[in-house]
């Protein structure tokens, strides 16, 4: 049976707690209207991207089409880019993230594919590096970056084009958390090389005219879409910048609460061991007194 | 008075400008050209530039991009640059950053192609910044 003394240095240490779980949950509120500002922002750019592939895809013809959409004809080996946040305590965010990676590279080996990962953020770096260490080529860190910029973005689909160019693998997926709302994000995986969805989109009408291109269809496709891989990145980790964020104020809320709920359950043992103590001490007096 | 068309500067960060203007001049790979309302529908390539609006107060707007693309349909014009500033924004140690990393790249290419590839664009940046100066 622990102490008064104890018990007081629990509640007080509990409530400390509290008041950083809180105080973490109202930064996450902020930083995670931040985000889903900037993911807004970078909505219309994509969205345009996406109309104007569909658009030039559909004008080119499959033999010209570049390799980049196209994929290699192979399916060996597999790039998988796996997004994760930098820093922790966001709940399940992380480890959702690197569980559907896992799962897909584990169904890939098993296949008798080659496996090979780019992790991006430390947590997921940290997950995945137990049982597929081995497999991990390299390590994007964005641990000092403030704003996400388009630039960071950019830089990892260069990496991916220029292994891609070298024939390092055949095809990639890209992992993040896509965000819903504030208590759901949805671990996705989006095939980026071979590009296939791009003809999904609907062409935007050009009316009966005809389409003039300056150089031509295949050249400017060319110049797209590596473009368009950055700009993919680039939404998913808009996308997971914000559903970290989201995931964080969910589980300090969550903390928040069941701190709350320890504080009461141990002021009511402290209670009641206060009042034990003084019945005692009474019964103590009128013992004595009676004795006499 | 000229017809407005809808015009819209767009990078992947954010829309910078989505109004109606008379002209734009946007910087083509090929060349600068010269957009007015019903434009053939085009699709080209767009260079390290100055893009200039003309609003249909007739005020001139510039704003500087870093490469990018012009999708123009008889509904209007998009230009996704893949990252612009307003002319008055633009820094001018990032342009000087840009220039040293192309004149890096071109002394590092291995490639004859690669090597014309930086040239062209470490030549693109040197003329944006005689341009930035004019404006």
């Amino acid at each position: 049976m622990p102490s008064l003394k104890d018990l007081r240095n629990r509640i007080a240490s509990v409530k400390a707690t509290q008041k950083i779980t809180k105080a973490m949950q109202m930064v996450a509120a902020a930083k995670l209207r931040r985000a889903q500002e900037a993911a807004e922002a970078a909505r219309p750019y994509s969205q345009r991207m996406a109309a104007v592939l569909a658009n030039i895809a559909s004008n080119v013809d499959g033999d010209d089409a570049p390799v980049l959409m196209s994929g290699t004809g192979k399916d060996d080996v597999h790039l998988l880019i796996v997004c994760t946040s930098e820093r922790g305590l966001c709940g399940g965010f992380n480890a959702q993230i690197a569980r559907l990676a896992r799962d897909h590279a584990r169904r890939l080996l098993a296949d008798g594919k080659t496996v090979k990962i780019i992790t991006v953020g430390k947590k997921g770096a940290d997950i995945l590096r137990r049982d597929l260490g081995k497999n991990i080529i390299d390590h994007v860190n964005l641990r000092e970056v403030k704003t996400l910029g388009f630039v960071n973005a950019d830089e990892i689909g260069h990496k991916i084009i220029t292994l891609f160019n070298e024939g390092a693998f055949d095809v990639a997926t890209l992992f993040y958390s896509e965000f819903k709302s504030v208590i759901a994000q949805i671990p996705t995986a989006q095939q980026l090389i071979p590009a296939s969805a791009i003809g999904d989109v609907e062409p935007e009408s050009a009316g009966d005219a005809v389409y003039e291109y300056e150089p031509d269809p295949a050249a400017i496709l060319g110049d797209l879409i590596p473009r368009n891989i950055s700009v993919q990145v680039f939404r998913a980790l808009l996308e997971n910048a914000a559903s970290e964020q989201g995931a964080r104020m969910s589980a300090m809320d969550n903390a928040t609460r069941n701190a709350g709920d320890m504080i009461n359950k141990l002021t009511m043992s402290y209670n009641r061991q206060r009042q034990a103590q003084i019945t005692k001490e009474l019964i103590e007096i009128i013992s004595g007194a009676e004795a006499l | 008075m000229a017809e407005a068309f809808q015009f819209e500067l767009v990078s992947p960060e954010r829309l910078l400008l989505s109004e109606q203007i008379i002209e734009v001049v946007v910087p083509g790979t090929e060349g600068y050209m010269t957009v007015m309302a019903h434009h053939a529908p085009l699709m080209a390539t767009v260079k390290p530039g100055v893009v200039t609006v003309k609003t249909p107060d007739g005020k001139p707007d510039s704003y500087v991009v870093f490469g990018g693309f012009v999708d123009i349909t008889p509904d209007g014009c998009t230009l996704l640059a893949e990252s612009a500033v307003h002319v008055t924004d633009i820094k001018a140690d990032e342009l000087q950053n840009r220039i040293k990393d192309a004149q890096e790249d071109f002394e590092d290419a291995t490639t004859r192609e690669d090597r014309a590839k930086a040239e062209d664009l470490l030549g693109q940046l040197k003329t944006l910044e005689e341009a930035i100066k004019a404006v």
